[in-house]
C-alpha cells in the first residue's frame, strides 16, 4: 500500500505549528456578541425556595437573567435526568441554577453576585454505602419516569440507575471447579479530564429562528440531536440547529455528548438576534462538565493449579454522580467486559450505577476499562503468586483468542494478544531483576493486559461525501472530530489509497451539521474504523464513477481501467492514462465535440449492521453489543525510593494489536501521550471533595497533570496488525486503550519492588511511603475524599453479592 | 481607559484599556491576536505563551497597562513569511496532537533556540515545562526542537525554505 501504513504528516499540523488552526473560542462574532455568567449552586443538595433576580437585572448591560423556569425541559442522551438549569431542587455543588446574560463578561460577572437564590439545604449522599442502604436518601426520586435507552435498568425507589447484569456459565461450579480462590476489594477515585481547552460554545438564534452553536464539541451530530429533543416543546427541529465544530483543543471524552452546552443552545432562544458565548473557566471544567467516575470493585476468582481461570465474580459500584445522563454507559460498558481479556467459562458480572450528590460521572479516555482493569490485573498477579504460577505466564495461558465466547456469548476477533504479551515481556526484560545504583532505591516490574471495545449504540453510523477540484485535489466532508488523535489525516490517508491522490491533496474539514455527513460521535476509538469505512466506501464509489465516465467515452472494458498515480489508466491499452484533473470537474471530450461526465461526487456510509443491545437483563446473552475489541500488554521497569515513597519510570513498554496502522506515527502518538496520561492517573492526580461536596482542587495547581519534566525515561510503543475484517484496511481503534494498562503496570512494580500491594488508586508517593512504614493510608488520609466511600473498603457490604 | 502603544508582530499598536485588563483579553478581543490561547487565567497551563522583549510570559498573568513601549511577539509574528526551521521540525515529527498548546510551546521554543542555539532533550523539557499539554506526552515536542538545534538552523524565528508537506 502507498499512503496506508505510511507516517505521513498531518495534514493539521501547519495549521496548528502556525497558530493559524481556529478553535471556537477564537472565531469573531462582532460587538453585538453577548456573555453569559452561571450562578451556581453552593449546596451538594438543597430544594430552591425562590430566586430573586430583581438587582441583578438592573445593573447597566446586563440583557436578561434566565432561570429554571425560563426553561423547564430534562435532557440527556442515554437517560433524560438532568434540566437545563436545576429545577426545585440542585444536586451538586456547581450545578447551574440560572443564568445573566450581559453585554461584557465582567458585568455578567459582578451581576450574577446579585442573584439572591434562597435554598433549604437537604441531607446530601456522597457516601456509596449511605445512596444503596435500604431507607436511603434519594438523589432523584423522579426516576421511574426518566425516558432512557433500552438498554438501561434502573431499580425505581433507589438511587441505582442501572444495573447492568452478565452472566455466563455456572459461577457457583467454577468456583467448586477451582484449586484456589481469592477475592479482594479495590478502589479507584474520580479524575478529571484536563483538556487545555475549556469547554466553550457561542449559540445564535436568529429572528427567523435559526439556531445556531459553534461549539468545541466531539459530538456535533448528536449535541444537534439532543439540542433537538431538549428543545422540541418551543418548536425547535433538527432542521433548525446547526452546530458547527471548529477545532477541538482536546477532548478525551470530556467533550462528548451534551453538558454545559445545552445552556447556550437554551440562552441563545432568550436572546434572539444576538449571539451569546457560555465559556466555562478551568474550575467549571473541573466540576460541571464530566468527570471520571469513582468505583468500588470486589472481585472473586477462581483459578486451577495450572493457571487456568475457572470463574470471575465482578462487582463494581460506581459513584456516577447527580447525574448520569451519559455515566450510565460507562456503567454498562464495564458489565458487559468486565472480565479483561481472557477466557472465563464462568463469569458473573454486576456493574451498579448509583446516584451521589457530586458533579456527573460521565466518558473519560477508556470509558471504565481503566477503573476495572486496575483491580482485575493487581489481583491476577496476586492470584498467579498463590499459585506458584509466574504472572506474564499466567495471562498467556489465559489469553483470549479469535472466535472465543465473550461474556455475553458473542465470539472474539480476530487478535493477537499472546503475541503482545510475548513482545512486551522481551522489551522489559520479564525476570531478569534489576539493581537500583542507591541503596534507598529498588527496581521492580510490573505487566498487564488491556482490552476494550467502543461502547455504541447498536445502530450509530458514519458517513463521508467526498468531491473533487479542477486540479483533482479532493475534498472530503465527515463529522468526527479532530481532538488531536489525527483522524482528519487517516481519513486523507485512507481515501488516498483508494484514489490515489496524495494526503497533502486532500482536504477534510471540521464540521458543519448542516453540511457535513452524518457522524454520530467521534468517541470509543471508533472513528478510524467506522468513519473509515465510510470514507472508503465514498472514495471507492468515486473510483467507480471515474472509470464509468472514461467507459463511457473510450469505450474501454470497466474492468481494465485503473487508478494510479491521480491518472485512470487501461490494462488493455498501456498508453493510456487521463490525468484526474483533466475530467473530475469538466467531464471528457468525446469526438463529436461535446463533453460526457462532470463533477464527481461521491458518498459512503457504514453502520455496524450486526450489533444488536437485545441481550436479556438478567444475563446479557443474547445481544452483540460489541463491534469488536482492541487488545494489547503493557509493561514497565520501576524505580522506588524507599524513603519518600517517590518513584521514577525507567522504561514502560506498551504493544497493540491496532489491526493495521494506517498512520503508524500517528499510532505511536496515542500510545506516549495515553500512557503519560494513564501514569498521571496511577501516580499523582488525586481529586479531593470536602465533606460537603465541595470539590476542593479545581486547578492545575493542586490537580498536578504531567509536565514535559514528568516523562518516563523511555516509551516503547509496539504495533501489531492482525487485520480486522470489517475495518478499513483491517484497522481497528486504539485512541483510549493506550491508557487503560497504566495504573495495574505500576500498582504490580510497586509490588515488585517492595513487597507492598496497594489496592486503591492514586499509587502516590505519599501514600507508597506511609504504606512502607506500616502506616495504613486509610488511617491518616484526613476528611477530603476523591471516592465516593469514606470507610474501609475491605468492610464495604457489596449488596448485589447476595442476590442472584 | 487609558491608551498605551506598544510593539505587536514588529507593528506600533496604539490601544484603548481599562485599569484591569489583562494582556491577554487585549490581544484576543481587542487586537484580534487569537494565538494565545485561554486555558486557565491563572498562570497555570501556559496556553497564553507570549514573548515580551523576547522572553516568555503568560499573558493571562500580566495587565495590558504594563506593556507600554514594550515588544511583544506572539505566534502570529513568528511565522509570518513562512514556518520556521523549528516550526517545519514540529510539522515533520507530527509533534501536536489537538493543537491547544502549540502556540505557547512553540513561542517558548523559539526564545530557548535564540538564547541556546543547541539545546539538550532537558533544556528542552525544561524551557517548555510551564506549558502544560495533554495529548502528547511531549516526547515528538522535545525531539522536534532538539533535532532544529541540531540541524543548525540556529536563529529559529528565520523562516525556512519551503519543503513538501510529506515526509
Amino acid at each position: 500500500m502507498k499512503f496506508v501504513g505510511q507516517s505521513a504528516t498531518r495534514i493539521d499540523e501547519r495549521e496548528k505549528v502556525t497558530g493559524a488552526a481556529p478553535y471556537a473560542d477564537d472565531l469573531d462574532f462582532g460587538p453585538n456578541l453577548l456573555h453569559a455568567e452561571i450562578v451556581e449552586s453552593p449546596h451538594a443538595h438543597a430544594i430552591i425556595k425562590k430566586i430573586d433576580v430583581s438587582r441583578a437585572r438592573k445593573v447597566p448591560g446586563v440583557v436578561k437573567v434566565v432561570t429554571g423556569k425560563d426553561f423547564p425541559y430534562t435532557f440527556g442522551l442515554y437517560m433524560q435526568d438532568r434540566f437545563i438549569f436545576a429545577r426545585d431542587r440542585v444536586r451538586f455543588v456547581g450545578e447551574q441554577v440560572a443564568a445573566v446574560i450581559a453585554r461584557d463578561p465582567v458585568t455578567a460577572k459582578r451581576a450574577a453576585r446579585l442573584v439572591k437564590v434562597t435554598y433549604e439545604p437537604l441531607p446530601f449522599v456522597l457516601d456509596l454505602k449511605e445512596a444503596l442502604k435500604e431507607d436511603a436518601l434519594l438523589v432523584h426520586p423522579d426516576l421511574k419516569n426518566y425516558g432512557h435507552c433500552a438498554w438501561f435498568f434502573p431499580v425505581p425507589d433507589t438511587n441505582i440507575a442501572h444495573w447492568r447484569k452478565t452472566r455466563k456459565g455456572d459461577i457457583e461450579a467454577g468456583f467448586r471447579e477451582a484449586d484456589t480462590v481469592l477475592e479482594d476489594t479495590y478502589t479507584v477515585p474520580r479524575y478529571a479530564h484536563c483538556a487545555i481547552e475549556p469547554h466553550v460554545i457561542v449559540g445564535q438564534c436568529d429572528l427567523s429562528g435559526r439556531l445556531t452553536l459553534w461549539s468545541s464539541s466531539q459530538s456535533p451530530h448528536t449535541q444537534r440531536h439532543v439540542f433537538a429533543a431538549a428543545l422540541a416543546p418551543l418548536g425547535l427541529k433538527h432542521q433548525d440547529i446547526r452546530v458547527i465544530t471548529p477545532y477541538v483543543g482536546g477532548g478525551f471524552g470530556g467533550k462528548a455528548g451534551v453538558s454545559m452546552e445545552i445552556i447556550a443552545a437554551a440562552l441563545a432562544l432568550a436572546v434572539k438576534g444576538a449571539p451569546v458565548k457560555v465559556r466555562w473557566t478551568r474550575e467549571q471544567e473541573f466540576y460541571n462538565t464530566y468527570q471520571r467516575q469513582g468505583v468500588i470493585a470486589r472481585i472473586k476468582m477462581g483459578v486451577k493449579k495450572d493457571g487456568s481461570i475457572t470463574a470471575i465474580e465482578h462487582t463494581l459500584h460506581w459513584d456516577a454522580g447527580a447525574y448520569v445522563e451519559y455515566g450510565a454507559n460507562v456503567v454498562n460498558a464495564v458489565g458487559l467486559s468486565a472480565t479483561g481479556p481472557y477466557r472465563v467459562p464462568n463469569v458473573k458480572i454486576d456493574s451498579v450505577c448509583v446516584y451521589t450528590n457530586l458533579p456527573p460521572g460521565g466518558p473519560y479516555r477508556g470509558f471504565g476499562y481503566s477503573e476495572f482493569m486496575f483491580g482485575l490485573e493487581s489481583h491476577i498477579n496476586r492470584i498467579a503468586k498463590m499459585i506458584g504460577l509466574d504472572p506474564v505466564e499466567f495471562r498467556r495461558r489465559n489469553a483470549i483468542r479469535e472466535g472465543d465466547t465473550l461474556p455475553y456469548g458473542a465470539h472474539m476477533n480476530p487478535c493477537a494478544l499472546v503475541d503482545a504479551i510475548d513482545k512486551t515481556a522481551a522489551e522489559i526484560e520479564w525476570g531478569k531483576k534489576e539493581e537500583a545504583a542507591a541503596p534507598n532505591k529498588v527496581i521492580g516490574k510490573g505487566f498487564a493486559c488491556f482490552w476494550k471495545a467502543p461502547a455504541m449504540p447498536p445502530n450509530a453510523a458514519s458517513a463521508a461525501f467526498l468531491k473533487f477540484s479542477e486540479d483533482g485535489s479532493v475534498n472530503i466532508s465527515v463529522s468526527g472530530m479532530e481532538i488531536g488523535q489525527g483522524y482528519l489525516t487517516v481519513m486523507a490517508q485512507i481515501a488516498a489509497e483508494v484514489l490515489t491522490v496524495p494526503p497533502e491533496k486532500i482536504r477534510v474539514e471540521t464540521p458543519d451539521t448542516d453540511r457535513n455527513a452524518y457522524e454520530w460521535q467521534t468517541v470509543g476509538s471508533h472513528v478510524t474504523w467506522g468513519c473509515g469505512n465510510a470514507v472508503k466506501a465514498a472514495a471507492e464509489e468515486a473510483r467507480a464513477k471515474m472509470i464509468e465516465v472514461v467507459h463511457r467515452v473510450h469505450g474501454f472494458a470497466k474492468e481494465d481501467l485503473y487508478l494510479e498515480d491521480e491518472r485512470v489508466k487501461c490494462r488493455a491499452k498501456p498508453d493510456f492514462a487521463l490525468a484526474f484533473k483533466d475530467f473530475v470537474i469538466n467531464g471528457i471530450q468525446t469526438p463529436r465535440g461535446n463533453f460526457l461526465g462532470g463533477p464527481i461526487l461521491a458518498s459512503g456510509m457504514f453502520m455496524p449492521e450486526f450489533t444488536s443491545a437485545t441481550g436479556d437483563p438478567e444475563t446479557s446473552q443474547g445481544g452483540h453489543p460489541n463491534v469488536h475489541y482492541t487488545v494489547g500488554a503493557a509493561g514497565i521497569v520501576l524505580e522506588v525510593d524507599k524513603e519518600t515513597g517517590k518513584m521514577r519510570v525507567r522504561k514502560v513498554v506498551l504493544a497493540v494489536d491496532v489491526g493495521q496502522a494506517i498512520n503508524p506515527d500517528l499510532v505511536k502518538g496515542q500510545v506516549v501521550g495515553g500512557m503519560l496520561q494513564g501514569l498521571a492517573t496511577a501516580l499523582y492526580e488525586d481529586i479531593r471533595y470536602s465533606p460537603a461536596g465541595k470539590l476542593l482542587n479545581p486547578n492545575f495547581t493542586d490537580y498536578k497533570i504531567p509536565t514535559a519534566l514528568d516523562l518516563p525515561d523511555a516509551i516503547v510503543p509496539i504495533i501489531i496488525e492482525t487485520p480486522q475484517p470489517d475495518g478499513p484496511f483491517g484497522a481497528r481503534g486504539v485512541g483510549e486503550h493506550t491508557m487503560i494498562p497504566s495504573a495495574p503496570i505500576v500498582a504490580n512494580a510497586i509490588e515488585d519492588a517492595t513487597g507492598l500491594r496497594i489496592k486503591s488508586l492514586p499509587l502516590t508517593a505519599e501514600k507508597v511511603a506511609l504504606e512502607l512504614r506500616g502506616i495504613r493510608y486509610d488511617d491518616v488520609k484526613g476528611e477530603t475524599m476523591g471516592l465516593c466511600f469514606m470507610g474501609d473498603p475491605q468492610k464495604y457490604a457489596f449488596f448485589a453479592k447476595s442476590k442472584a | 481607559m487609558k491608551k498605551i502603544t506598544f510593539t505587536l508582530n514588529g507593528e506600533s499598536r496604539t490601544v484603548a484599556v481599562a485599569p484591569h485588563e489583562v494582556l491577554l483579553d487585549v490581544l484576543r478581543d481587542k487586537l484580534g491576536v487569537k494565538s494565545p490561547k485561554v486555558g486557565c487565567e491563572r498562570g497555570d497551563c501556559g496556553a497564553c505563551t507570549i514573548l515580551l522583549d523576547g522572553k516568555p510570559v503568560r499573558s493571562c498573568l500580566i495587565l495590558a497597562v504594563e506593556v507600554e513601549g514594550q515588544e511583544i511577539t506572539t505566534l502570529e509574528g513568528v511565522g509570518r513569511d513562512g514556518p520556521t526551521p523549528l516550526q517545519e521540525s514540529f510539522i515533520r515529527h507530527n509533534a501536536f496532537q489537538c493543537g491547544f498548546c502549540a502556540p505557547g510551546i512553540v513561542l517558548a521554543a523559539t526564545a530557548l533556540l535564540e538564547k541556546n542555539p543547541k539545546p539538550t532533550a532537558h533544556e528542552v523539557q525544561e524551557a517548555i515545562s510551564g506549558n502544560l499539554c495533554r495529548c502528547t506526552g511531549y516526547e515528538a515536542i522535545i525531539e522536534s526542537a532538539v533535532e532544529a538545534g541540531r540541524q543548525g538552523t540556529a536563529r529559529a524565528r528565520k523562516p525556512a525554505a519551503r519543503k513538501s508537506a510529506n515526509r
